[in-house]
This record gives C-alpha cells, structure tokens and sequence, in this order.
C-alpha cells in the first residue's frame, strides 16, 4: 500500500537534493569575505533593532485562530469536492448550507474589524 | 428522505439556524437597543418550546440512528428551554446594569441550548462528544463576558482549559469504545457488548474514560476543583445558566449511555459509581459550609447535588429499579432547575458593582425591608435542603427511596445525612436574612423578579402533586430505549 | 522493510514527543513539536488512512503550530522556568502515569479471555478521501453541520474575547492599564 507513496519520497528526496546542490555550490564557487555588517541577522534590508525575542502584537494571536478555523473549514471541503458528482444535489445543499453557517463567522468577523489591522 | 430526518429534529434546527440569525441581526442592532436582540432570542425559544411541546414523546429515529427523538429528551428540552427563557430574563438587566451589554450573549446561549437538546436525541457516540463540544463552547466564552474584570477571566481561562481537557478524554473514550467494537452507535455498541464479542477491557477503559470526562463537566468529586473558581468568576446569569444546562446535560448523556450500554459492566462500575456519589455529597457539603461569599456557597451546594444525581446512577444496571431511580432523578433535575434559576435570580438583584452585595453578610435585613424576595429565597434554601413542603423534598424522597428500593441503604442513609449537614449552610442564610439588622440594597428588575417569584411559586405548586410531576418523568423513562 | 520502518518512525515520534516536554526552549519545543505531528501524519499514511494524514499535516503541523508560534512570541516565553510552580508535580506525575499503565496492563492481562477479535474494516479504500467524502456528506452529513456551528461559536468567541465592542485593541489595552493602575493604588 505504501507503494503508492513512493512519487512523494521522491518528491522529498529530489528537494532535499536541490537544497543541498545549491548550497554546496554556493559554498564550493562563491568567494568568502565575511564582514560584521553581512554576518548581522537578516531583517529584509533593514539595520536590525533590539533583542530578536520581543513580543509580539496581540493581533497575531486573532489573525492565526481565523486562519485556523477556516483551515478547518477547507479541510470539510476538500473530501465533498472529491465526491460531490456522485452526491448530486443533495450534497451541493449541504455545502451551501455548510457554507452559509461559516459565512455568517465571516460576515460577523468582518462587521465586528477582525479583518483590519487598525 | 433528508426531509423526514430534519423534520425529526425540527425543534432543534429551527433553534440553531435562528440563533444565527439573530447573531447577525444583532451587527445591526444599534447598542442602545439590545434589547431587541434579547426579546428575538426569547421569541426564538418560545416558538421553539411550542414545536417540542406540539410534537409530543413520540418516538422516533433519524440521521441512520445516529439521533432518537423520545419522552426523555422531551422532558428534558422543555427544561432547557424553560432554562434559556431565564437565562435571557437574568441576563438582560444584570448585563446593563454591570456594562458588559453584548448583543451576542443571547445568540450563544440559543446556541448552547441546541447543543444540550442535541445531546438529549444523541443515539451515537460522535453526536454525544459534538453535542458536548456544542454547549460548552458558548459557555467558555459567557464565562468570560465580563472583559477586563480578572476573576471572570480567570474563570473562562479555567473552565476552557479543565473542560477541553475533559472534552478530550470523552474523545479517547469514544475512540476507545470504537476500537473494541467498530461502533460508534449505541444500538451497535449494545449489540456488540450482548454478543460478547468486543473487547472487554476497551470497554471498560473507554466506559471509564466517558465517566471521568462527564464527572469534570458535572462536577464530581474529585473532578469538581474549577466549579468554585468558574461560578464566583463568571457573570451571575452565566453561572445560572451554567449551573443548570451544563449539569443536566452531562447527567443527559452519562444516562444515555450508560443505561443503554453498559448494564453488562455492572459489577465494575457500580462501586465505583457508588463511592463517586458518596464522596461528592460528603465533599460539596462539608466543603459550603465554611463558605462566605454566596456565589461559592452555590458553588459546592451545586457540587453537592451532582452527588445526589449520580446517586440515581448507582443501581443503573438493575432492570427493575433502574427506571424508577432514573425517573427520580429526572424529578430531581426539575426542582434543581427551579430551586437554582430563583436563588440566582435573587442573588443578581442583590449584586451590586465591583462584585460588591455578593457576602452571605451582605444578605442581613432583606427578609424585612423586601418580604417578597426574602420568602422567595427561603422558599429556594428549603428546597435545596430538602425540607418539607418543596419541590426538593420530594426530590430527595424519591431519590433516596428508589437507592433503598435498589438495595443502597448506607448510600441512602450517607444522602439523608448530609442533608442534615447542608441545612446548616442553607438555613444560615435565611437566618442572616431575617434575624440580622441591615438594609441590603437591591436594583430591582422586573424581569428577574418575575423569574424568582414564578420559580417559587412553582416550586411551592408543584410539591403539592408531586406523585403526576413523577409519573411525567416515569413516561418519559418508559420511552428510554 | 515495512516494520523497519515503522520501527525508524516510532523512534522518531516518541523521540520528538520527549523533545517537546523536556525543551526547556518553547520555539525548540513546538519544533519538536511539529516534527511529531509530521511523523505521526507518516504513521496514518502507514495505517492507510491518508486522508487524516493530509489533516494531521494541513491543521496540525499547519495552522496549530503556527498559533502555537504566535503565542509564545506574543507572551515572550521562550525561556521557560527552570523550576516548577508545583513543587513534585513532575515527580508525582510519573508515579500516576505509571500506576495507570499498570492498571491497565493487569485489567488487559486478567481479562484476556474476554478480549475478542474486532474485525478491521476489510474495503480496500477504506480511510481514502472519497470514501470520507461519502460517509461524511450522505450519512453524517449532520455532524458536519454540527461542526460548522462550532467553528461559527469559536469565530465568535475569539473575535469577542480579544476585541471590544467598537472599541480598537489600543483602547482595550489602554483601559486594561489604567485597570491595573487604579488596582494598584488601592
């Protein structure tokens, strides 16, 4: 049965391969001239700031529990849309339906500026 | 097809997809005005009371089997309902009152009231854990409605995390269960069990994992330590409410499942039901009595009374009293509704700011300078106690005679004396209300007032024909499956 | 060579399980973490039941970890105390995870006359994302909806715990300081 996944090791296999090609050959071809500026940590171009451990905003924690639960509401999504010809119009209500309810999250999520970041 | 199921459960999709509605009207609903959203919640219960009560206890079966529509779950949705129409009475002034007005207080109450009416019809294991998941959920979060106030947070912090901790287990226990028969169904777990051919040891693992997880969600002892903390905590309509749906809920489904089940694991369970019943009436009421602030003083009277419930429990696998003991805890269930909603009708009135009014000392002189409420919790402490002439007394006599009936006489005798003990807590209140000097204030609503007057005199009424309020419940048995 | 490497993936994911406790770094914990639920998604793949695999990887190692994430940035906690808080409790724990293990591995020993046979599901898709598909949207279609209520009620309740009415979230911490002042003068 395993058998099955053997395109999937391979797809593993061929990434963890590419990674390690480009990094050999930057390693092995790219001249080396470390200087404190470039040994810094990489804060998208900026001069980095304070300590690396500093709080974050509490807006985070809002933003990746909506992410969570419309994960979830993917993840019922995805098994109907393998079947949903054999299910017929049954299930296209039941998805409407199914819909509707996390809609009325989303419209409230919107209403209430859950979706803004001030 | 689709259609028969649904009308099944009519009473219940109706309450879940208006309680959807009402959440998104209530986006709509000026601030100043959520008093609107309130009275089409109560609309919404009203009609819904009206559906269960017109289609009656007939029995019947939808969704594969997974939902049974029976007396039993009639008998209980009309408490739950009653229920939520005091939630929302409660509720509505004390949330001005206090400035924790929120339009979706009342949306999530309808919303836990589907997910116990839910539970009442479950007839599958998957139904009985999403039901659950479905009535704490709302409750977690009206735990913590009053924001910035550190004692509810704390109690939405401590009931969210004891009560996942608890759904999980329910979780493995089902989990379990399937594993030793490949059903989640109750009627394919009884067969399976009749047959003999599942896994015998899975299934008392997986029993014994749903008794832990429901005793946290009821509160047994010793799975009770967040009640105290979640009841001071949470805003007064919330731990009524609480107090009442979540308990009944979890005794709903415990009764479910283990009456349909597991007769056949008797001999494993019925001692451990026992000491869990003796113990949790020994803890809750010795626990209340060095208890000075009301709220916990409920608390562990609350405590107490899952113990007297899960007496009923105890002779569950004897045909022959089963249905008369589950019957009187259905009763009991009734006057612990009745008796709860009133004292904390009461209890809101006398709530002031600051969490101030909330002292059992605080209570001095409302006997005398406000004779209706103080009768009122009288009448409430009396029927707790299980004195005479109350709805709780003939709770109590009919829970202790069906233990008897079963052959528990020491479990019966442990019930009637700690009773004797909780006088002592309860009679002190009524004590400090009429013998003390003192000029409680009171913000009188009238709204609460109607739900402590009508609970009392309910609980007054009905003591007078207890023997039909029984033979209600004992129909409502006999439909038990 | 299937049992060999079920043997590499349980040593794997016990491994990274005791990473995660015993971490005293939460970001290397929910590293460890992730790799758990990584490995264990591998171990419904072994099992055939790809489709909770895909679950255990798209909500698990996906979404949950990054909350997990957020929180421990947001309540800076990546240095977790040295000491405990309950004195014992480590200790006291397993004590009371071993007796339980002995509990059950006597009820499993005494009862094993009793222990008959479950019968695994024998169709060969079994487990497979069309069969769920089927299951869940002819015969448990109510459950699903059920579900879909309970993501409506946790939306509400997250959005509602973290946000006031009307009210910013620098207004809510602003009053939350001025709370805790007003505390402190008391």
């Amino acid at each position: 049965m395993l058998v099955e996944y053997i395109p999937l090791l391979i797809i593993f296999l061929l990434a963890f391969f590419v990674a390690l090609v480009v990094q050999g050959l930057g390693a092995g071809f790219g001249p080396r001239r470390p200087t404190e500026r470039k040994g810094q940590p990489y804060e998208s171009g900026m001069v980095p700031y304070g300590p690396g451990t500093r709080r974050i905003s509490v807006r985070y924690y809002l933003v990746a529990v909506l992410f969570i639960l419309f994960d979830i509401e993917a993840i019922f999504i995805l098994p109907w849309a393998v079947v949903y010809r054999d299910l017929g119009v049954s299930g296209l209500v039941l998805m409407i339906v199914f819909i509707f309810i996390l809609e009325a999250a989303f419209v409230y999520a919107w209403k209430k500026g859950a979706l803004e970041w001030e | 097809m689709t259609i028969n199921d649904l009308n099944t459960i009519l009473p219940l999709v109706v309450l879940a997809g208006w309680s959807v509605v009402v959440l998104l009207a209530d986006l709509w609903i000026p601030k100043d005005r959520k008093g609107w959203t309130a009275a089409l919640s109560a609309v919404g219960l009203v009609v819904v009371l009206g559906l269960t009560l017109a289609r009656g206890g007939t029995v019947q079966k939808a969704f594969f089997g997974t939902v049974l529509v029976d007396g039993f779950a009639l008998y209980l949705d009309i408490i739950f309902l009653v229920g939520g129409l005091a939630g929302i009475a409660l509720a509505y002034d004390y949330l001005k009152r206090m400035e924790l007005e929120r339009g979706e207080y009342y949306p999530l109450l309808l919303i836990a009231i589907s997910g116990m009416m839910l539970m009442t019809y479950a007839n599958d294991l998957i139904i009985v854990f999403l039901a659950l998941e479905l009535l704490s959920l709302p409750l977690y979060i009206m735990a913590g409605f009053a924001r910035f106030n550190l004692q509810s947070e704390e109690a939405a912090l401590k009931y969210f995390l004891l009560g996942s901790f608890a759904s999980g287990l329910v979780l493995y226990g089902v989990a379990l269960l399937f594993g030793a028969s490949g059903h989640t169904d109750l009627p394919g777990l009884v067969n399976t069990m009749r047959a003999g051919t599942g896994n015998q040891a899975l299934f008392l693992f997986g029993a014994a994992l749903l008794l832990v997880g429901f005793s946290f969600k009821t509160g047994i002892v010793p799975f009770h330590m967040w009640m105290p903390d979640v009841y001071q905590g949470a805003p007064s309509p919330a731990t009524a409410f609480m107090s009442v749906g979540a308990k009944a809920a979890g005794f709903a489904a415990l009764m479910r499942v283990f009456v349909t089940v597991f007769p056949s694991l008797s001999d494993d369970l019925t001692p451990i039901l026992w000491a869990l019943a003796a113990i949790t009436m020994v803890v809750g009421n010795v626990l209340a009595i060095s208890q000075k602030n009301i709220k916990r003083l409920l608390a562990y009277s609350s405590i107490a009374q899952s113990g007297y419930l899960l007496m009923a429990f105890v002779p569950y696998a004897n045909a022959e009293v089963s249905s008369d003991s589950i019957a009187a805890m259905l009763f009991y269930l009734l006057a612990y509704t009745l008796t709860t909603f009133g004292a904390w009708a009461v209890i809101i009135q006398m709530e002031q700011q600051e969490r101030r009014g909330l002292e059992v000392a605080d209570y001095a002189g409302l006997g005398k300078r406000h004779p209706w409420l103080g009768l009122a919790m009288t009448i409430f402490m009396l029927s707790f106690t299980g004195v005479p002439l109350t709805l709780g007394f003939w709770g109590k006599f009919y829970l202790f005679s069906t233990a008897v009936e079963g052959g528990f006489v020491g479990l019966a005798l442990i019930g009637l004396l700690t009773s004797v003990v909780s006088a002592f807590y309860y009679l002190r209140v009524v004590v400090v209300m009429y013998m003390q000097p003192g000029d409680p204030p009171v913000k009188q609503n009238r709204w609460v007032n109607l739900t402590a007057l009508l609970a009392a005199a309910v609980v007054v009424g009905l003591a007078f024909i207890p023997g039909s309020v029984l033979d209600l419940a004992l129909q409502a048995v006999l439909q038990l499956q | 060579m299937t049992t060999a490497l079920y043997i590499i993936l349980a040593v794997v994911i016990v491994g990274s399980a005791l990473g995660t406790i015993m971490s005293r770094n939460a970001v290397y914990a929910a590293l460890y973490l992730a790799l758990n639920f990584m490995s264990v998604a591998l171990l419904y793949l072994f099992l055939g039941a790809p489709f909770i695999a895909l679950v255990q990887v798209t909500v698990y190692a996906g979404s949950i970890m990054v909350l997990f994430i957020f929180v421990i940035m947001l309540l800076g906690a990546e240095r977790l105390a040295a000491s405990e808080n309950l004195r014992g409790q480590r200790f006291l724990a397993i004590a009371l995870g071993v007796v339980l293990l002995a509990i059950l591995g006597t009820v499993f020993i005494s009862r094993a006359e009793l222990t008959g046979i479950v019968t695994p599901p024998t169709a060969v898709d079994f487990g497979s994302p069309r069969q769920i598909g089927t299951a869940l949207y002819t015969q448990y279609w109510l459950p699903v909806m059920i579900t879909s209520m309970l993501l409506l009620v946790a939306t509400v309740g997250a959005i509602l715990l973290t946000r006031g009415e009307g009210t910013s979230i620098r207004d809510n911490l602003k009053r939350v300081d001025e709370k805790e002042q007003a505390d402190q003068e008391e």
